[in-house]
């Protein structure tokens, strides 16, 4: 969508400082999943304690998001699209915020998963988190863009980190019950999982806020057809 | 572009002119008794001057000239038979400076519903002037120097007065041409109070530069733009999701 820019510069600067805020938050983010799963691929527990003490970057970001969005508000007064953009950037510093804090759960199981080599249905879990992080890094673009379209889109990819998640907790539950001393494994890898799943779905509210931020109306209800596994 | 509500003034098709100038094309729109209207957009967007033709102030300009239908309760303001110094009595109008006659205070309440004969004594006019300055919101600040000059209030407190001598004829309608630009924000904030305390008892049409104010005091809000009406709706409505393009880069300080 083209706009003009505000006559007031000042405002423009705001907004500008706004969307870079949510868009380094987004890329911390996003990086801290993919960087849990690869500390959780290799064992590295390093890397893993790095990426626990790194989600404190990402809470100071959100506080500042809710600083400046407030000044915003009570200094520039903003109305209609440039209203509903600060909003949805309030509440998306929220929504990636924990997105950094399914990366931190994540991180610290790794300590509690030694050899999960010959879990053999966890190839899939890669793929899985490479589509949920690719999701929250869509929606992040979308958000800069102001751009509904895209949002769409990466709310109809929902559906497809729900059924590897459903598959996956098919397969692990089998994989449990057939060798029952793996249990506590990997039952930490069905709760990875399952945060994968919730990367997902807190990706398709970041594309439902700035669908709203964007057109002003609500993105229909859509029919994810999913049958909750758990 | 009209809204179901009972519409107490109706503007069908309204065009001016200034000489050969066109400021109004071809603008309709219905103001209903129980809400406050909001007209907004840039300077000379014909806001003023639609508003103006609505208790036929256009008349005292040479040159004006007004086309279409404008009806109260049904009845052509415009037609031949209309009584212009009763019809301002039923639309009054509040200026943007405050106004009040170079009289005492009483006085300038008073004028009004002496001249359309509203009181049958003295009594009765004292009780008229006291309900309309209670209701202006300014009965407390004055009732100990009703005989001073209106003049000598401060600027906030000569506007609620402009606003008590429009009431004191009991209107229908009231008219208000940026009523706060000359004030302070506490006499603005007591104005719009008022406005909000006025509202259902007098159908309220008010031209505002203040794009908070129209969305603080207003239920419906009309944009206009080089003499058009370009939206018309709920103000909830025009300042959270503005229809047209121009609305939204009026209202988001984005415009030209």
């Amino acid at each position: 969508m083209p706009l003009n820019d505000h006559t007031v510069k000042a405002f423009d600067e705001d907004i500008g400082q706004l969307r870079g805020l949510i868009a380094q938050m987004g890329g911390l983010a996003e990086h801290a999943i993919a960087a849990a799963m690869e500390a959780l691929r290799r064992h590295d527990l390093e890397g893993a304690r790095e990426i626990v003490a790194g989600d404190k970057r990402i809470d100071a970001l959100q506080i500042e998001v809710e600083q400046l969005a407030v000044r915003i508000i009570a200094l520039r007064a903003p109305l209609a699209d440039d209203l509903r953009e600060v909003v949805a950037a309030l509440k998306i510093a929220g929504v990636v915020e924990r997105i950094g804090d399914y990366a931190k759960n994540i991180a610290k199981r790794v300590p509690m998963i030694e050899s999960h080599g010959e879990i053999e249905p966890l190839s899939v879990l890669p793929a899985m988190s490479a589509l949920a992080v690719q999701m929250v890094h869509d929606a992040l673009d979308a958000f800069a863009a102001r751009d509904a379209t895209a949002a769409v889109e990466v709310c109809d990819r929902d559906r497809q980190v729900d059924d590897f998640y459903n598959s996956l907790f098919r397969v692990l539950v089998t994989h449990m019950m057939e060798n029952p001393k793996t249990i506590g494994q990997v039952a930490q890898l069905l709760f990875i999982a399952k945060n994968l799943e919730r990367v997902g779905d807190h990706a398709t509210n970041i594309a439902e806020m700035i669908y709203f931020a964007a057109t002003g109306t609500h993105m229909a209800e859509r029919d994810r057809g999913d049958i909750p596994t758990s | 572009m009209s809204i179901p509500n009972q519409s107490k003034i109706s503007a069908q098709h309204v065009n001016v002119w200034y000489g050969a100038k066109q400021a109004i094309a071809d603008v309709s729109l219905d103001f209903g008794q129980d809400h406050v209207t909001a007209l907004i957009g840039p300077s000379g967007c014909g806001k003023s001057t639609f508003l103006r033709t609505l208790n036929r102030m256009n008349d005292t300009i040479a040159g004006a000239k007004v086309e279409g239908d404008i009806t109260l309760d049904g009845e052509n303001i415009y037609s031949p038979d209309m009584d212009v110094v009763q019809l301002r009595a039923r639309v009054g109008m509040v200026f943007q400076k405050p106004n009040p006659f170079p009289k005492s205070i009483f006085e300038n309440v008073a004028y009004g519903p002496r001249i359309h004969g509203l009181a049958a004594n003295k009594p009765q006019l004292a009780e008229i002037v006291e309900k309309s300055l209670r209701r202006a919101g300014l009965w407390d600040e004055v009732k100990d120097r009703l005989t001073e000059s209106g003049t000598a209030l401060s600027g906030g407190q000569q506007q609620r007065l402009c606003i008590a001598r429009a009431i004191a004829v009991d209107p229908e309608v009231i008219l208000m041409d940026e009523p706060c630009s000359a004030l302070d924000p506490i006499a603005t904030a007591k104005i719009e109070e008022l406005i909000h305390e006025l509202k259902g008892r007098y159908a309220i049409v008010i031209v505002t530069h203040n794009m908070q104010q129209a969305a603080r005091v207003s239920q419906r809000t009309a944009f206009f733009h080089l003499g058009t009406l370009v939206e018309y709706g709920a103000t909830s409505d025009i300042f959270t999701n503005p229809r047209q393009e121009r609305t939204k880069d009026y209202i988001t300080g984005r415009y030209g």
